[in-house]
């Protein structure tokens, strides 16, 4: 499998000895950190959930999509989930090709539609002691129906 | 502390149902008329169930053959209505015919209401009050259609009908009631319109069989934390996602509205409308956020 879930820290080195090839000129990769801050708020820690199947499926399809639309040799992406700390390493790509041009822009599109389309969540707690789902909470909308009434009611 | 005032039921059938344009006890809903559902519903609970209706609709197949309580004339044209008292005159005409009885009132168009919500008002009910109700997850308001009435409420609701009161809500705001919260959230949502109509079919499986069918759903994320669980067996007459998520949305009070998620059937993207067969695996993706 070229897409992975990861319970424990991703080895970056042996993830580039992965896309070695002799017919490569290029080599790209692109690690996602775990920051301090979002949204003006002060992040402690972060959480990540996989629904691993679906992922792991949408995964693959999104690397078979770059190989079609970039002329690039190989492709790898390593997700982490669980427990993450500020600096810790959430997610990796790296692309090898021939010219440097089609690797930036493969790996590019595969962190891009990774973010949109992979069910994987990220918690963040707040160094406040608050947390939330990132996406989840603010745009939360009430779907319940409006009572529908034959009239007017007031206390 | 003497022992409480029997209790039977009481299904209000004898609305006009002018905005449904067909009379709303006879919808069928899953494969059985609506009133034989909420009869069974009640009887379930509470015995006897009587059937309140105006004297026309008597002799209606759906109604005819059941225990009938019809509006009392003695009591129509009270308050400055034009008969648009209905369930006033209903919850009345059944006080005026046992005087010592305190009804299970409920509504028949209210096709969602469930064993939970009258196992929860009848564990709640003081009959040292003049009803107990359900507050309106809508409004916070009292719902006097889905309330326990007790005898001593008679003389009140006399009372606030010789005021040209009709309202049996607002009766209920000023009255001392006991108002609970409801725990199932969708069991009072009442079906006034075709389109309501049209939407309770859907999420009571009214294109299926009837049968329950046993489904397999996982939660994730936010919608794990507010299911307080991380997968279920659930047995539902839904044969739609949609149905399937209107239902535990209802139950589980998801802030997530459907059209913030995607749904997944077997581990594969899916659509809302996908009809559904037992044992299918379902998973509702609120939106991701990896990287």
């Amino acid at each position: 499998m070229r897409f992975r879930l990861l319970q424990t820290a991703i080895d970056t080195v042996a993830g580039r000895g992965e896309l070695s090839d002799a017919g490569a000129g290029a080599y790209v990769s692109f690690e996602g950190w775990v920051r301090d801050h979002n949204e003006g708020r002060a992040v402690e820690r972060l959480e990540y959930e996989a629904f691993a199947e679906l992922a792991l499926t949408e995964g693959e399809l999104i690397l078979a999509e770059a190989r079609q639309r970039f002329p690039i040799q190989h492709a790898l992406c390593v997700h982490r989930i669980g427990e993450l700390r500020i600096g810790e390493l959430a997610v990796w790509v790296g692309v090898s090709s021939v010219h440097r041009g089609e690797a930036f822009g493969a790996c590019r599109y595969i962190i891009d539609e990774v973010k949109h389309r992979v069910p994987i969540w990220k918690k963040e707690h707040y160094r406040d002691g608050d947390s939330g789902w990132v996406n989840c909470e603010r745009c939360a909308a009430s779907a319940a129906p409006a009572h529908e009434h034959d009239h007017e009611h007031a206390p | 502390m003497s022992a409480p005032p029997p209790l039977h039921g009481l299904v209000l059938a004898g609305g006009a149902s002018a905005r449904m344009r067909q009379d709303k006890a006879a919808l069928v809903y899953a494969g059985a008329a609506q009133l034989d559902r909420v009869v069974a519903l009640l009887a379930r609970h509470v015995n006897p169930v009587f059937v309140s209706s105006r004297a026309a609709q008597a002799t209606e197949p759906t109604r005819a053959g059941k225990p009938l309580i019809l509006d009392d004339p003695a009591l129509v044209g009270l308050g400055s209505g034009s008969g648009a008292a209905g369930p006033m005159l209903g919850i009345r005409s059944a006080f005026g015919r046992f005087p010592d009885i305190a009804w299970l009132v409920v509504a028949c168009d209210l096709p969602l209401l469930s064993d939970a919500a009258l196992a929860q008002l009848l564990a709640a009910r003081d009959p040292s009050r003049l009803a107990t109700a359900f507050r309106s997850v809508h409004d916070g308001l009292p719902e006097p259609l889905c309330a326990i009435w007790e005898p001593a409420a008679a003389a009140a609701l006399a009372a606030y009908q010789a005021a040209e009161g009709r309202c049996p809500r607002k009766f209920l705001i000023r009255a001392d009631a006991l108002l609970i919260e409801p725990v199932d959230r969708r069991a009072l949502d009442n079906v006034n319109t075709p389109e309501e109509y049209a939407q309770a079919q859907e999420l009571l499986g009214a294109n299926g069989n009837g049968q329950p069918m046993q489904l397999r759903i996982q939660y994730y994320a936010l919608l794990r934390e507010q299911a307080g669980r991380s997968e279920e067996n659930l047995e539902t007459l839904a044969t739609t996602p949609a149905a399937v998520y209107a239902q535990l949305h209802a139950r589980y009070g998801f802030t997530l509205g459907r059209e913030q998620l995607k749904v997944a059937v077997n581990g594969a993207f899916s659509d809302w409308a996908h009809v559904l067969r037992p044992g299918d695996a379902l998973v509702f993706i609120p939106p991701v956020a990896g990287g």
